[in-house]
């Protein structure tokens, strides 16, 4: 109990070098969680936008779909197995047919993926209601921001379509831009157009079938459905999760640069503290404390740093954090090109884990900072250190 | 060792490797103090007085001989036994003070007191008290920086005796004082060796200081080359 307070009494009172060495020490504090808030609120916002707008509970797939190989795609479809069916009636998940297409603007063909979505479907958070046929309009479909951006189309125009269909036959048709939608998603906007399931089925030749089947998010996925493989949502987040991953890994960098600029302040500090108090030290010895309690005392003063650094962290860093968290942190356009669904705004998310976290490795590194240099005193004699001479 | 008998050596020697040669700060020195004695051990500098007080105070190990303190042999008390000895029985005073330059008069006194377990309440009567005994109670919350030589070390003969304890060891204590200043410490100090009975010794070539002595220890080159007992009269009526 003593040596924490003779250690505090020691710090709080070597003035304006103890602030300087804290206030370092609380930037990494801050700079770590507000970074890695920032990481851990785009592994949240991703997934988050990625299962309402594409993936729901997760999905069932025609066993001979992958999506990275656009040759299959045109085989990949199939009419659902029974339960998935059902659970297509009851609302519980929704089917999606999806093949390929080419499409002319601007007087030219571009390649894409077609897909087809029930209108009245309410398991995806995509404007699929806009599809619904209207009397003496061109068929409607729907695509998304980026898409129209890059083929210059706008709400109501019409644009030709062309496919093959099931029986190897190619047909075209005009069709009508019913709504641009806005989403984070990429992988439902890049190159896609979206039309009614009914009819896409129809113009395809593929009567009551679907490449896969989306449930909803507290549906759980039934055993038993035959050549339908179900794909949970880890698995089908797996990629970005990974890409997330990487990202995080780079800005490691940054935290340990950040960390050794800490560290190298406190080290400092310790160790011109242990060679300019050698006759404190020396006193301390011939007033009975032995060469163990001095090195702890001196590596008590280090965590004294820590402890400031956290406190003054708390004052400056909560508002900080707090207006980051709730505000969000506006994101540049370029930010897009990422590839990660983003929003304009990323909201950095700050866990209990995260703070205690960084709070446990800034603190335990100080300490065997202020440790290694306070070794010296285990060395050294009474006398000589009593005399200030170096040893 | 007879009862009375609080610090004994016999043939005390402490050598030092210098290179290649070896610097005998101590040779062959015998020399034995009572409870309550007000000693001197006096010597031109370099004759061994500081390394003799260090080894007597058991921050310093003998090469050869034998230094028992309280009836412990310094040689073989642990570096734990050794600090616990210092806590509880032993006070320093040092020509330069070593006064811990961040803490008050008061946190300097009462940090003896801190490591001996004693209760706030405790510290804060036992320090007032050895305010008193130096005459530094309106100094109590000033800082060493603040001070001047004389009240310094004034504040340090309270830090070594506010504890209680039976031996004070003072290496050159009146060194960095005027004669004023000397004289009060010196009249200070025996006023605690008669009062509270502790045992003083003093390292010190400062004729100022060896008026006061009772004994006088003459060291020479690490020699022991003179012990003797210093009469009232030789002492000139002082103290």
């Amino acid at each position: 109990m003593m040596l924490p307070v003779i250690a505090a009494k020691n710090i709080f009172r070597a003035g304006v070098k103890t602030w300087l060495n804290a206030f370092v020490l609380s930037l990494s504090f801050v700079i770590i969680i507000w970074l890695q808030g920032l990481y851990e609120g785009m592994n949240i916002q991703v997934t988050r936008e990625m299962i309402n707008a594409e993936l729901g509970g997760g999905q069932y797939w025609v066993a001979s779909y992958d999506p990275y190989d656009p040759f299959t795609i045109d085989e990949s479809h199939s009419v659902p197995v029974r339960h998935l069916e059902d659970l297509i009636q009851a609302e519980k998940a929704t089917g999606i047919l999806i093949s390929r297409g080419m499409i002319y603007t601007d007087g030219r063909a571009k390649p894409i993926l077609v897909k087809g979505i029930e209108p009245s479907q309410k398991i995806l958070s995509i404007p699929a209601e806009s599809l619904k046929p209207v009397p003496g309009n061109f068929t409607p479909v729907l695509i998304g921001t980026r898409m129209a951006k890059s083929q210059n189309l706008e709400k109501g125009d019409i644009f030709t379509i062309q496919w093959r269909d099931a029986n190897g036959a190619f047909d075209a048709r005009y069709f009508e831009v019913a709504e641009i939608m806005k989403t984070n998603v990429q992988t439902i906007d890049n190159n896609q157009v979206w039309m009614p399931l009914e009819k896409m089925r129809d113009i395809y030749g593929m009567k009551g079938q679907s490449t896969i089947v989306v449930l909803g998010k507290d549906v759980e996925p039934v055993p038993g459905s035959g050549s339908w493989v179900f794909k949970s949502k880890n698995v089908l987040l797996k990629d970005i999760k990974d890409l997330v991953q990487s990202k995080t890994a780079g800005s490691l960098i940054l935290y340990m640069i950040l960390i050794f600029l800490a560290m190298i302040a406190v080290f400092d500090t310790q160790v011109l503290s242990i060679f300019k108090r050698k006759k404190e030290i020396g006193m301390l010895m011939a007033l009975g404390m032995t060469r163990k309690k001095v090195m702890a005392l001196f590596t008590m003063e280090g965590v004294w740093y820590s402890i400031l650094a956290l406190c003054l962290a708390v004052i400056y860093g909560t508002p900080l954090l707090y207006i980051t968290g709730r505000f969000g942190w506006a994101l540049p356009a370029a930010t897009d090109s990422y590839g990660f669904a983003f929003g304009e705004r990323l909201f950095p998310y700050y866990s209990a884990g995260l703070i205690a976290g960084t709070i446990i490795i800034i603190t335990g590194l100080t300490t065997l900072i202020s440790f290694i240099p306070a070794r010296k005193i285990a060395g050294m004699s009474p006398t000589q250190a009593l005399r200030g001479s170096i040893t | 060792m007879n009862t009375d008998t609080i610090i004994q050596t016999e043939g005390l020697t402490r050598e030092y490797p210098m290179g290649r040669t070896v610097l005998r700060a101590l040779n062959d020195v015998t020399v034995s103090f009572k409870f309550g004695e007000f000693a001197g051990v006096v010597g031109p500098s370099g004759s061994g007085k500081t390394t003799f007080l260090n080894i007597i105070g058991t921050l310093d190990l003998p090469t050869r001989g034998v230094c028992t303190v309280l009836g412990s042999r310094v040689a073989e008390l642990s570096n734990k036994a050794a600090a616990q000895i210092r806590t509880n029985e032993i006070g320093f005073i040092f020509q330069t003070f070593n006064l811990l330059p961040v803490y008050t008069v008061f946190e300097n006194i009462e940090f003896p007191l801190l490591l001996l377990g004693k209760t706030k309440q405790e510290r804060k009567n036992m320090v007032y008290e050895a305010l008193e005994w130096v005459g530094l109670q309106d100094r109590a919350e000033s800082r060493p920086g603040e001070l001047s030589g004389g009240e310094s070390q004034r504040v340090a003969i309270a830090r070594a005796i506010v504890k209680k304890p039976r031996i004070v060891l003072a290496d050159e204590p009146t060194a960095n004082l005027d004669a004023e200043n000397s004289h009060n410490i010196m009249r200070t100090m025996k006023k605690l060796n008669r009062e509270m009975g502790i045992t003083f010794i003093f390292s010190t070539h400062d004729e100022k200081v060896m008026k006061y002595l009772d004994r006088e220890i003459t060291l020479n080159d690490g020699r022991l080359a003179d012990d003797r007992r210093i009469s009232a009269s030789e002492r000139g009526g002082m103290a």
